[in-house]
């Protein structure tokens, strides 16, 4: 075997190494240098594996030549490579931003072991991707939850500490769940590699038990995803953790934990189970809508902008989970495509947020006054993230929301299309303050001179908006992926 | 209907779950908190080993004569929700430890009063060193 062929284990296992080498060596500077590199050659893997998959299908890996039903697989189809590939490039784009960042936020002496807890929330979210086996799931899930509370709990506010506190009980219940249910399909099935889940349990199905377990885990991923009733814990994790985290788990670990959802739901039960047998189709609609009208309207009154941005990722999630509910073609990739645009807008506008923290200190609204002027680059990034995320047309956002809009009017669902309206509606009042603050108002205090952020910084943040205007301008790619990869799941599911 | 006195295991787990996850959402301590997540993810266990049984079956350790076997495999895979479930104990654990330097309290109504005066100050600037409260018993 080549090393070609351990690619699909080499993406998890490069930062898992790399963790503990950070809190050996114990240097801040030679810590992100090493979690630089190995981010990048994460990227690099997992863009090889992309190409892979699309020249040559799905990729199984036997970890320690095992065979697939009896050993651990893992297993690269389009949709994991193509979530491989965005986890890993927000890795790598943050990882450059965190060098100035982190310094400023954090203890020297801590350095090196937030990197090492970082590598580690990477590397367990990389492997839920990569991997084909249901209760491997649930453990790099853990690995990357457990490392996540650490990273969020160094912020530097003591409020870091109860909001990760919160998320660690949330969290733990919402991982539980995830377990039960994967008791109750083991038990019905004697299985847990998921295409061989897939293959049983139609014969199955229509028993409590494994309906039973179909609720636990829907609900266990419902609270990892921060689905709309589920989300308390989200808004006050992300507004107190370091800049660099907040980015990075906004951009990644919702997503993945979406990545989740559409492998339970419509590979392993099948679209006919989850969204057609049981109700839970009109539940996603109900849910994804009352969370994204909600958590919109809940952000356009916050005076801390990354809380707000924090309830508007609250609202996008919403949006996902009301395309797979439309549980057509067409929801379900825009449900993807909205996935990875919404990774690249978080990504931008918590990373420009984290360089204006960097030079003034403060995330507050009102400190934000004027800044327009003394931040160009930074805030016309906002700006631009802003507009991606209310999905004005030439940005990304513009394109998962067209596809939504589409699904539902296929579906007949105006009123759905209609509210998916107000809700942009409710981003453009929300973005505005921020744009009416930052370019229209005098700055309150006596100008300390705030210059514009580092170029280490910068480049980062112009790299995500640039990809979101490319990936606003040339649908083709991403809205390829997402339709191929809808084909293959619901393929798959029968 | 009739097998549910034979099913005692399970009633155990669910009854321990059901204790545990009450103990988390109706307790103010944060400890209470850990311990009856610790009960929640207990009760996993025991439903993970128990799914295991097969009837008759013996302990899967090869022995002569033996033909039936109860099923190793849940037991494995909870030795790893075992440590899993000890790690977020202890990172839980630290947790309350910094918060109790931070806050000088461990009872999350005290905190949340804590909370809101930070909020109202709307600075995003307080220090974790300067809480008068961490040096008082």
């Amino acid at each position: 075997m080549s090393l070609l062929d351990h690619f699909p284990v080499l993406v998890v296992l490069l930062p898992l190494m790399a963790a503990p080498l950070c809190v050996l060596i114990d240097r801040p500077r030679l810590a992100w240098a090493l979690s630089l590199a190995v981010s990048w050659l994460s990227l690099a893997v997992a863009a090889s594996l992309l190409f892979q998959v699309l020249g040559s299908g799905p990729i199984s890996y036997r970890l320690g030549g095992w065979p697939p039903p009896w050993g651990i697989e893992y297993r690269i189809d389009l949709l994991s490579a193509y979530v491989l590939l965005i986890v890993s490039a927000i890795a790598a784009v943050v990882m450059v931003f965190a060098y100035h960042s982190v310094a400023a936020e954090i203890a020297a002496d801590r350095i090196a072991r937030f990197y090492a807890a970082l590598l580690l929330v990477l590397a367990g979210l990389l492997g839920i991707v990569a991997t084909g086996d249901a209760f491997n799931v649930f453990v790099f899930l853990e690995i990357s939850s457990l490392a996540s509370y650490a990273v969020i709990s160094m912020g530097r506010d003591r409020r870091a500490l109860h909001a990760a506190f919160q998320y660690l009980v949330m969290g733990t219940i919402g991982a539980t769940f995830i377990l039960i249910g994967i008791g109750f399909l083991y038990m019905m099935t004697g299985t847990l590699n998921m295409q061989d889940l897939a293959d049983r349990l139609p014969a199955v199905s229509d028993t409590r038990t494994v309906r039973v377990g179909f609720a636990f885990l829907t609900v266990g991923i419902g609270l990892k995803l921060a689905l709309f009733p589920l989300h308390l814990w989200l808004p006050n994790a992300y507004a107190y953790a370091p800049s660099a985290v907040t980015a990075f788990l906004a951009a990644t670990a919702t997503k993945v934990a979406v990545y989740v959802l559409l492998r339970f739901l419509l590979e392993i039960f099948g679209a006919d189970f989850s969204l057609r047998a049981m109700p839970l189709d009109l539940i996603l609609i109900l849910l994804g809508l009352a969370g994204a009208l909600s958590a919109s309207l809940v952000a356009v009154f916050q005076e801390d902008i990354k809380r707000m941005l924090a309830y508007s990722s609250v609202a996008q999630i919403g949006y996902m989970v009301l395309g797979i509910g439309l549980a057509s073609p067409t929801g379900i990739s825009a449900a993807m495509l909205h996935l990875f645009n919404h990774a690249l807008m978080k990504g931008a506008l918590f990373l420009a947020l984290g360089a204006v923290a960097y030079r003034i200190g403060s995330v507050a609204l009102r400190d934000l006054a004027g800044l327009g002027r003394r931040m160009p680059w930074s805030m016309a990034a906002i700006v631009l993230g802003g507009l991606s995320l209310i999905g004005v047309p030439p940005t990304a956002g513009f394109v998962s929301k067209w596809y939504l809009v589409l699904g539902s009017l296929e579906q007949g669902l105006w009123p759905v299309a209609l509210l998916i309206l107000l809700g942009s509606l409710l981003a453009v009042v929300y973005i505005w303050k921020l744009v009416e603050t930052a370019y229209f108002k005098e700055p309150q205090t006596a100008p300390v001179a705030v210059r514009e952020a580092p170029l280490s910084m910068l480049i980062p943040v112009w790299i995500l908006v640039a990809a979101n205007l490319y990936f606003g301008l040339h649908t083709e790619i991403s809205v390829g992926v997402a339709r191929q990869s809808t084909v293959q799941l619901l393929g798959v599911a029968g | 209907m009739s097998n549910l006195p034979g099913l005692y295991n399970y009633w155990i787990a669910v009854c321990l779950m059901m204790a545990g996850f009450y103990i988390v959402i109706s307790h103010g301590n944060l400890v209470k908190k850990l311990v009856g997540l610790a009960l929640f993810q207990t009760s996993v266990f025991i439903f993970y080993i128990s799914l295991g049984k097969v009837a008759d079956g013996d302990a899967p350790i090869v022995t002569p004569g033996v033909t039936l076997y109860s099923n190793p495999l849940p037991h494995v895979l909870i030795l790893t929700a075992i440590v899993v479930g000890v790690a977020t104990t202890a990172v839980g654990l630290a947790l309350v430890v910094r918060i109790y330097e931070a806050y000088g309290s461990v009872e999350e109504d005290e905190i949340q009063v804590l909370d809101g005066a930070d909020d109202d100050a709307n600075e995003g600037t307080t220090s974790l060193e300067e809480t008068p409260e961490a040096d008082r018993q």
